[in-house]
């Protein structure tokens, strides 16, 4: 995920390096078969979901939107995003290249059965939108004693 | 939840030391980058070039002209926590680069950049003494 520079040999951050690389194994391999509602690559926003036992974090790449017109809703474990993103099109002028998408959007991302839909926070910063959901913590992995 | 913002200063940094082309060489060899998507657009004064970046904070922009050639590259930063794994990536790569050749007319020393909410938008001015002008056709 992160271009890390190997030479540079620091203990700690080799190790850092190494969680990295697994991340980006982990992103990399992903080959499972596809969502039924999944979008097709390219898609406008593009959407990271990461997990860990204790939640579930969705990362939408929707630089230049408006925050407040964003819709987000939770129901069960079904996350539905839509919003809008006006491209400013400025008059008079020649338009050489126009990829930025424009207009409505609407996304939904079927989240792991355990994700609590009353515990969820939504926050934006430098063009991504990042909604962190808890897990119900009965579902979570519990070490069991042997007594 | 913790950052990885140790790692990704540290590559800043060790980005900031190299020359260009040490980055871009490295950029190749790590990971395959992504191809921001880009309007462009022309007026009588300049051109601007707007390109989505989403993740790229001011920090982690590099902006430089080589050559005759624009460089834009920026390196994402999630807030991701330690043990996490992914379920799902659209978003496979954590560099943005994308290049652009220049022309002569353009003031490659006067460009002015700003960067808001992970769209990048670059104004390039045209020499002043070689903005078009409007040729007045005398009436014979």
């Amino acid at each position: 995920m992160f271009g890390i520079p190997s030479n540079m040999p620091s203990s700690v951050f080799d190790e850092l390096w190494r969680l990295q690389q697994e991340v980006d194994e982990l992103f990399g391999s992903w080959s499972s078969p596809l969502g039924i509602r999944s979008l097709p690559r390219g898609s406008f926003p593009a959407v990271n979901v990461g997990q860990t036992p204790e939640r579930v974090d969705v990362y939408l790449f929707a630089p230049g939107i408006d925050p407040k017109s964003l819709e987000i809703s939770m129901q069960q474990n079904l996350l539905t995003v839509s919003g809008k993103r006006e491209v400013r099109a400025e008059e008079d002028t020649d338009y050489y290249r126009q990829e930025r998408f424009s207009g409505e959007f609407r996304r939904v991302i079927t989240l792991p059965e355990d994700v609590d839909p009353e515990r969820v926070q939504a926050k934006y910063a430098d063009g991504i939108v990042q909604i962190g959901i808890q897990r119900r913590e009965s579902a979570r992995p519990r070490q069991i004693e042997i007594h | 939840m913790a950052t990885n913002t140790e790692v990704t200063r540290r590559d800043a940094s060790a980005a900031a030391q190299a020359s260009g082309g040490t980055s871009a060489q490295r950029a190749q060899s790590a990971e395959a980058p992504i191809r921001p998507p880009v309007d462009i657009w022309e007026d009588k004064d300049g051109i601007t070039l707007c390109a989505d970046m989403p993740g790229v904070s001011k920090d982690r922009l590099n902006l430089r002209i080589d050559g005759n050639n624009l460089i834009v590259e920026g390196q994402v930063q999630l807030e991701l926590a330690e043990n996490a794994e992914a379920l799902y990536a659209d978003v496979r790569s954590g560099l943005y680069r994308r290049s652009f050749s220049l022309s002569g007319e353009l003031e490659t020393g006067k460009i002015e950049a700003s960067l808001k909410d992970g769209v990048l938008t670059v104004r390039i001015p045209k020499r002043a003494e070689l903005r078009p002008r409007k040729i007045e056709v005398q009436a014979s």
